[in-house]
């Protein structure tokens, strides 16, 4: 029992590893391609706006590598990756719990930003010059994806830390 | 830091003059027309709409020419074209476009009308198309498809929606013989046929075919099908030359391209003209020009336009309910963050220019969210080349454009090397594969490497922001010293300072804080006091005076108490630049990522092949991102965190009366 508690640990650290990257990227994935299809309408209208128009579809693209990076950071700290992975139960829920800010915030962020880009590219096909002020919107949103990622970024390194 | 001073500018002439006059500020292009006098009995403004109707039609014709020429002679447009620019020409060549003006609009009409004829000529193609498929299954019957019988028989064409066999059909009309059944063609959907009977049985046969479906050909033609696919076969043959002809003729206007580029930016430069003669006022013989000149400019033109005119050109400031236009005045190092300004707001009125100041914390920002040497390099190859080898026809706005890549590719340079991060860690790994080397890193950082000190990081960025957030509040500040208003500076800005530092100070002082971000400051004591003094004293001066727009006392103190409360959006503003450690990491460890997928492959020579090929992929995908996201965000905190302090925009750009033309510039004759 004592040895099972000490080594079950790293399933729950991968399992929070892989929800950072698998939830913001499914978000990520579904914020791009709705940016994609509203792009795709600008496009047919007035295609000079087509780097413009990229930029604000792949702006609620990032959430999913602020998933990948929790991924990493918490493979590296198990020692996936290469070393040794004996983890306790209790270290591997906290690395679970760590990447719980970025998978959720991730998550839902994406999709908001998606809408906030959406809203400026009917900014951009209107009134293209104003392209500057629109592209602030959308980065509005995701404020709240950074603060996510550093605290799960805070939180993954410092679980590494705890001596349990 | 600066913007250009503007003046009034009045210049009166003869009318006869107009035409030279006008085109002379186009050509120098420093001066924006607007309406400053009101007309009267002896001066008035004209209406020329229906010329610029006529102009603005020929614009719409060349551009038309053009992308349908285009469709057919494509232009070689490679990606670098676009750092080409307008190429140039001389003043003559304006001048002398006047003899070919007229045959290039026929050209262009010409482009336009071939294009509407061949469409036309496709349409009838597809059309005898469809009716060559129809006839094609009755190309074995030798009579015209609308047979109807003789004097005594009675016949029938047409077709059964399935296969039949003739043995079929006369068993169904037996009773009614003699008959001939033919079979023209059959396939699966259809049996083509060609019954003949004695005149007497027509009803009945007709019937009995109905019941079968029976239908009557589409077309209706009175020659033998086969002599009509002929027919057919020769129109279409006459119009599928004279496709060929159009195009070819289409093709030989190729060489009329320039002038038809030459056209549009000839009339658009006519169109803008006759805009500005709309604003002027003239009487019978004189005109008066009204509009903002930058002060430096002034006298040069004075003296080019009384030197060669009779006109009389005079100067005046402006006054104060002018909306005076704007015009940036920076160095080559701030020069290119003009546009990022602009596209934010330009300064308004009696604000000044952000952008010397916005463009030290710009770059630097920018490095530090790219963060990777490598990329850094490659920005700077890229955009240097282009800036060396298009060095004398690049168009400014590009070459801005370029330059401020630069100095961002440089600073990311600057804090690759710091943070030791060359395309991630991709010398360490090529050391280690292929050299073997064990002494890692190769490279050490200069300070530190954010993945293993996060916090130092942390601690960093946000110290990056206080001076960036102080600064911003320094610039309001000084635009308040500026309009001489002291007490303002004092209440809005010297009490924030103080509470801003005081409060840095003391949450510095706390170990708790101090043992979160993991530095170890030691302040003295005295400062500590200091401090706290300072604290409670800035917050009372800022909850008492804060609110002294309003009269009533105890609203002012409610006014005060929130301004206070204002301290926590500070709190925020620095929490703000965090992102500068999120994306500072997210290209690191990416560049990590991308290097160990690679490195897992990387065992003989295929495998290095295989290594090449996803490192240079993967960063190149990995620069792309991180690029993008580090523009984006450092947009963000110029806009939102520092320009939220004092700078507000609504001004309006300088736009001067000038050659606006997309393909061609005229070279000045000096």
């Amino acid at each position: 029992m004592k040895e099972f508690l000490n080594e079950s640990g790293v399933f729950f650290a991968v399992l929070g590893a892989a929800l950072a990257a698998l939830v913001p990227g499914i978000a990520s994935a579904k914020g791009v391609s709705k940016g994609g299809i509203t792009a795709a309408g600008i496009i047919t209208e007035d295609p000079s706006l087509f780097a413009k128009a990229l930029i604000l579809q792949l702006l609620p693209g990032t959430q999913g590598i602020y998933g990948l990076i929790i991924a990493f950071i918490t493979f590296a700290q198990i020692g996936v990756l290469g070393g040794s992975s004996d983890i306790s139960l209790v270290k591997g829920l906290l690395y679970l719990a760590a990447c719980m800010p970025m998978t959720i915030v991730g998550y839902a962020s994406a999709i908001r930003q998606a809408n906030a880009a959406i809203a400026s590219m009917g900014v951009l096909a209107k009134r293209p010059d104003q392209f500057g002020k629109s592209m602030i919107f959308p980065a509005m949103v995701e404020t709240y994806a950074i603060l996510a990622l550093l605290i799960s970024i805070l939180a993954v390194s410092g679980v590494s830390g705890i001596n349990i | 830091m600066a913007l250009l001073q503007m003046q009034r500018i009045y210049i009166y002439a003869l009318k006869k003059d107009r035409k030279q006059i006008l085109e002379l500020l186009q050509r120098r292009g420093v001066v924006e027309v607007r309406k400053m006098l009101k007309e009267d009995k002896v001066f008035s403004r004209s209406d020329y709409s229906t010329v610029r109707q006529s102009l603005e039609k020929n614009i719409a014709i060349a551009d038309e020419s053009l992308a349908v020429l285009n469709n057919y002679v494509k232009e070689d447009h490679s990606l670098l074209a676009s750092l080409q620019g307008r190429k140039e020409l001389p003043v003559e060549a304006y001048d002398s476009f006047k003899e070919k003006y007229m045959p290039t609009i026929d050209k262009a009409k010409r482009i336009i009308e071939l294009t509407k004829y061949i469409a036309e000529c496709r349409a009838e193609l597809s059309k005898l198309q469809t009716q060559v498929e129809i006839i094609k299954p009755w190309v074995n019957l030798d009579i015209p498809l609308n047979f109807k019988g003789t004097k005594y028989t009675a016949g029938f064409i047409g077709t059964l929606p399935r296969p039949y066999t003739a043995e079929e059909i006369y068993e169904r009309l037996a009773q009614y013989m003699p008959l001939d059944v033919n079979i023209i063609s059959a396939s699966k959907d259809q049996t083509c046929i060609f019954v003949l009977c004695l005149k007497d049985h027509k009803d009945k046969v007709y019937e009995i075919l109905r019941e079968m479906d029976f239908a009557l050909p589409s077309l209706s033609i009175d020659i033998p099908p086969a002599e009509k696919l002929i027919q057919l076969d020769q129109q279409m043959e006459d119009i599928q030359i004279q496709i060929d002809a159009s195009i070819d003729e289409m093709v030989s206007y190729d060489e009329y391209r320039s002038d038809l580029k030459f056209l549009r930016d000839y009339d658009t430069m006519r169109l803008e003209k006759y805009e500005v003669l709309e604003t002027l006022l003239q009487s019978k013989n004189v005109f008066i020009v009204t509009g903002f000149i930058p002060k430096k400019d002034g006298a040069s033109l004075q003296e080019e336009l009384t030197a060669k005119f009779t006109a009389y050109v005079e100067f005046e400031e402006p006054k104060k309910k002018d909306d005076v236009p704007v015009l940036y005045k920076n160095n080559g190092f701030s020069a290119p963050l003009e546009s990022v300004v602009n596209s934010y707001s330009p300064p308004g009125k009696g604000e000044i220019d952000p952008t010397t100041v916005m463009s030290l914390f710009y770059y630097a920002l920018f490095g530090l969210m790219l963060s990777d040497a490598g990329y850094g390099l490659l920005m700077v190859i890229a955009c240097g080349v282009g800036l060396i080898k298009f060095r004398d026809t690049i168009e400014e706005s590009m070459r801005k454009t370029l330059k401020m890549y630069l100095y961002c590719g440089i600073a990311t340079i600057f804090w690759g090397i710091m943070f030791s991060s060359y395309f991630g860690d991709i010398i360490d790994i090529v050391a280690k594969i292929y050299f073997r080397a064990t002494d890692l890193p190769i490279i050490p950082p200069l300070w530190f490497y954010p993945v293993e000190k996060p916090m130092l990081m942390l601690t960093f960025s946000m110290a990056v922001g206080l001076l960036h957030l102080l600064t911003g509040l320094g610039m309001k500040g000084y635009q308040l010293i500026r309009r001489k208003d002291i007490k303002g500076f004092i209440y809005d800005v010297v009490f924030w300072y103080a509470i801003l530092i005081s409060s840095a100070i003391l949450l510095l002082s706390m170990k708790m804080v101090t043992d979160i971000l993991g530095i170890s400051p030691n302040i003295p004591d005295t400062a500590v006091d200091a401090a706290k003094i300072a604290f409670v004293a800035a917050a009372l001066g800022i909850v008492l005076t804060n609110g002294r727009e309003s009269r009533n006392p105890f609203k002012r103190f409610l006014k005060g108490l929130y301004a206070l409360y204002g301290l926590s959006g500070y709190l925020s503003d620095v929490l703000s630049y965090s992102r500068l450690l999120a994306l500072g990491l997210a290209t690191g460890i990416i560049g990590t990522v991308v290097n160990q997928m690679a490195s897992m492959l990387a065992k003989g020579v295929v495998g290095t092949i295989f290594f090449i090929i996803i490192v240079v992929v993967g960063h190149l995908l990995n620069m792309a991102i991180n690029l993008l996201g580090a523009y984006v965000h450092t947009n963000r905190l110029q806009y939102v965190e520092f320009f939220g302090k004092f700078y507000e925009g609504g001004g309006n750009i300088f736009k001067p009366f000038s050659i606006k033309t997309k393909y061609y510039k005229i070279k000045e004759s000096s």
